[in-house]
């Protein structure tokens, strides 16, 4: 037996050592980008960073050789080792797309100095001490605003259409008459929060008389319980559905119920939802990744540092919204065009003091605390400096570092407790 | 048909019987024509599934293995927790003790390690940090082997269904506590990872030196332990026949105890590797389904631990083999990956019964 078994591993060996020596050769030939992915193309999320890299590469004149990809990487020791494999494989820049990947990508950093590593949507690369961790982000809640905007434009529609008044549909206005909207949230993290606020505010400036209800998923993508979560804000009465969680759950819990007769409409996120939603769906806010990576890509074959926090938004042309569904408002181009002119322009601002209270009083200090946090023993792992985030007016979001940090709960918007179930 | 007629008994189109006589030459050929028919019928699964080339997907496979230097060290990690495991069910098995808990007693002394390095990392001295993550998670695994042994050896409970859901019991716990742990974040990430309490310290640049190590020392060990000691004598005497076992004088229940207090306790070591030599965190996937894996080695191996590391190798080979394709091709996934893997295995399996037996075919039988 032994005889037999040991003759077979011999044999497996030497095809072995072959093949390294093959291996070896195809190594280390030119700039190669490694990217850790936490799903593939059949996920929105990742499938628009995957879009974004490849237009990056594109423009930048790389080949397809030279993007190493690894897609389904969890969020544990799968993201050291994948990174690990990266830079073996000679990969000069790797990214990583998921918030939790990036404890993983930090390790692997310590190891290997000559190679950066870039962890998208992490929050804490700038104080991790390493120089060759990086964080980067959208800021995307400027988008999320202008698809604010565009739902609060059909509100304000149906309600001068007749539509939407308090005696043809009761079970859509709260006692005091504001009209209820919902949103399927991920996690109650920051970067949720400043999504759902921002698409509030921008709802707001069109439609003053409104609230909204936040159901959290705990998870970044489950279609059957954003489905559950859309269809239980339906079933309260919300008119319009928004979105924090990447998949087509909600806007097709909403496709459904307006097909059924009742009035709502979906805004999604990151991907066109108009082939899932084709008359429910307004738009979506999505991220031009591609001018990140471009940027990055760029850096890292001139062998230049990239910035340890990247945030930028529509006056880069980093965030923007999905082509308008059929049902839009009239004249909601237009009126979306405007408010992006003065985002652009900085006379708009997403988090002005003015347009939102919290516990009924205006805020005039919001102190960030940008140190990072170890959850299960409550210690600092990193120092951070803590801000002072209401600067001129305005709640300062993604300036003092890339990942969001807007945490406060505005009035208006009520966050519930209570979790569905498929 | 005369021979039938004769005799009243229609001989069978399809008879097995065993082999003794198989020659190592033999041996060799069923195996090696059970890996070239394995192949085959992946390369048809391959072709038709996804339209990729099988021999490109093949050279994928290989590469997960020995692809780089990195890869090969992974491949070693991965070995030596799936052997330690193996090497915790072989008394078991021997003793006809169907331990098919191994996941949840690697699951359990994890647990214990992690709790250790979360309560005390930051309070207790280094070294008495790792003797108190040693003990307990040594002793919480070899619990959870004695709690099904305990019922087998006092009331002849069933120990497959026994074990078998001690792993559920386990798995659940260790959902509720990394669901306590995790605190505001999403998952519980790496334990310490700023003061770095309760990680085993490189050794030769490599985490995982201690695990190589002490792995190594245990199969050599449980090799002597099971073929030199009385112990080991006693187990396969209890193994053969718990009725002669008594005749013998051999206390069968203390052996039982004895035995599972063993296999638990080096599962609760196998935790222990994995948590504080390995991941650095806890999930219900953290014994990765080595606990049944294990089972195939210490099965194939016949319970002897140095061909369990043959044995250990070919499964992860096969399983690095697979993720590596997972990940390389959109168009697979882990499932489709594992079908490839699966199907090698499910051959690799297969000849074994053609080495110990032999097909006699209703006509072609003559010296039947």
């Amino acid at each position: 037996m032994f005889k037999k078994i040991a003759s077979l591993v011999l044999a497996v060996l030497m095809i072995a050592s072959v093949a390294a020596v093959f291996s070896s050769c195809g190594a280390g030939s030119g700039f190669k980008v490694g990217v850790i992915l936490v799903g593939d193309d059949t996920e929105g999320y990742t499938k628009s960073h995957m879009d974004g890299i490849k237009a990056a590469a594109e423009s930048l004149g790389l080949k397809d050789s030279q993007i190493i990809w690894k897609y389904k990487v969890e969020e544990n020791d799968a993201c050291a080792k994948a990174a690990q494999d990266l830079v073996a494989q000679g990969c000069k820049v790797i990214f990583s797309n998921s918030y939790g990947h990036q404890n993983y990508m930090e390790q692997v950093a310590k190891e290997f100095p000559d190679v950066t590593f870039v962890s998208m949507t992490g929050d804490y690369a700038a104080i991790s001490g390493l120089s060759n961790f990086k964080n980067a982000f959208t800021s995307v809640y400027e988008a999320r605003y202008v698809s604010g905007v565009v739902a609060g434009l059909k509100l304000q529609e149906l309600v001068k259409a007749g539509t939407l008044t308090k005696a043809k549909l009761p079970n859509s206005f709260d006692k005091n008459g504001n009209i209820k909207i919902g949103y399927v949230g991920a996690f109650d993290y920051a970067e949720v929060v400043s999504g759902y606020t921002a698409f509030y505010l921008g709802v707001k400036s069109v439609v003053s008389n409104v609230v909204m209800d936040v159901i959290y998923t705990d998870s970044w993508f489950d279609v059957e319980l954003e489905g559950a979560a859309a269809e239980a804000l339906i079933a309260r009465g919300c008119v319009i559905i928004g979105q924090h969680a990447d998949s087509t759950g909600a806007p097709a819990a909403a496709q459904k119920a307006k097909d059924a007769g009742t009035l709502v409409y979906s805004v999604g996120y990151n991907i066109d939802m108009l082939p899932t939603a084709p008359t429910a769906a307004l738009t979506s806010p999505t991220n031009c990744w591609d001018v990140y990576y471009k940027y990055a890509i760029d850096s890292a074959m001139k062998g230049e540092e990239i910035v340890a926090d990247w945030a930028h938004g529509y006056a880069d042309s980093a965030v923007k919204v999905t082509p308008l569904g059929p049902e839009v408002a009239a004249g909601t181009q237009e009126k979306i065009d405007e408010v992006i002119a003065g985002l652009k322009a900085g006379t708009l601002r997403v988090f002005d003091t003015s347009k939102f209270t919290v516990g009924g009083k205006k805020v005039t200090t919001a102190p960030i605390d940008l140190s990072l946090m170890d959850w299960t023993t409550m210690t600092v792992v990193h120092q951070g400096a803590t801000v002072e985030a209401i600067v001129d007016g305005y709640f300062s979001e993604s300036t003092f570092r890339s990942a969001p940090y807007f945490a406060l709960r505005i009035d208006g918007i009520t966050e519930q407790a209570a979790r569905v179930t498929k | 048909m005369k021979k039938t007629q004769t005799t009243g008994v229609k001989e069978p189109f399809l008879r097995i019987a065993r082999r003794e006589d198989v020659t190592t030459k033999g041996s060799i050929l069923i195996r090696a024509a059970a890996i070239i028919a394995a192949l085959v019928v992946d390369a048809l699964f391959i072709f038709l599934v996804t339209g990729l080339n099988p021999v490109s997907v093949y050279v994928v496979m290989f590469t997960g293995t020995f692809g780089n230097f990195m890869r090969f060290k992974w491949a070693v990690e991965e070995l030596a927790k799936l052997l330690l495991v193996g090497i915790a069910l072989a008394p078991a098995f021997k003793m006809r003790f169907w331990n098919i808990g191994a996941e949840g007693q690697v699951l359990m002394g994890g647990l214990a390690t992690a709790f250790c390095m979360i309560y005390f990392g930051n309070t207790l001295p280094t070294w008495l940090l790792f003797v108190t993550m040693f003990v307990t998670s040594i002793a919480i695994g070899a619990l959870w082997g004695i709690i099904p042994a305990f019922f087998k050896a006092r009331w002849n409970t069933n120990e497959t269904l026994f074990t078998l859901m001690m792993n559920y019991v386990a798995i659940q716990l260790v959902a509720f506590a990394t669901n306590t742990w995790r605190g505001q974040a999403s998952s519980l990430g790496r334990i310490n990872p700023g003061t770095e309490a309760g990680w085993f310290p490189s050794i030769m640049g490599q985490r995982c030196t201690i695990n190589i190590i002490v792995i190594a020392i245990l199969t050599v060990a449980m090799f002597i332990y099971l073929k030199y000691t009385k112990h080991g004598f006693e187990i396969a005497v209890v193994g053969e026949s718990e009725n002669t076992a008594r005749y013998a004088g051999i206390n069968v229940r203390k052996v039982i105890l004895r035995t599972m207090a063993i296999s638990g306790a080096i599962c609760g070591l196998g935790g222990l590797f994995i948590v504080a030599g390995n991941s650095q965190t806890i999930a219900t996937t953290s014994a990765g389904g080595r606990g049944f894996d294990a089972i195939i080695v210490a099965w194939l191996a016949k319970f002897n631990t140095f061909y369990m590391v043959l044995i250990s190798f070919l499964i992860v080979f096969l399983e690095k083999g697979a993720s590596q394709i997972a990940t390389s091709y959109s168009i697979m996934n882990d499932y489709s990956a594992d079908v490839i893997s699966g199907i090698i295995l499910f051959f690799i399996l297969g000849s074994e019964f053609f080495i110990n037996y032999r097909l006699i075919f209703r006509n072609g039988g003559k010296n039947a």
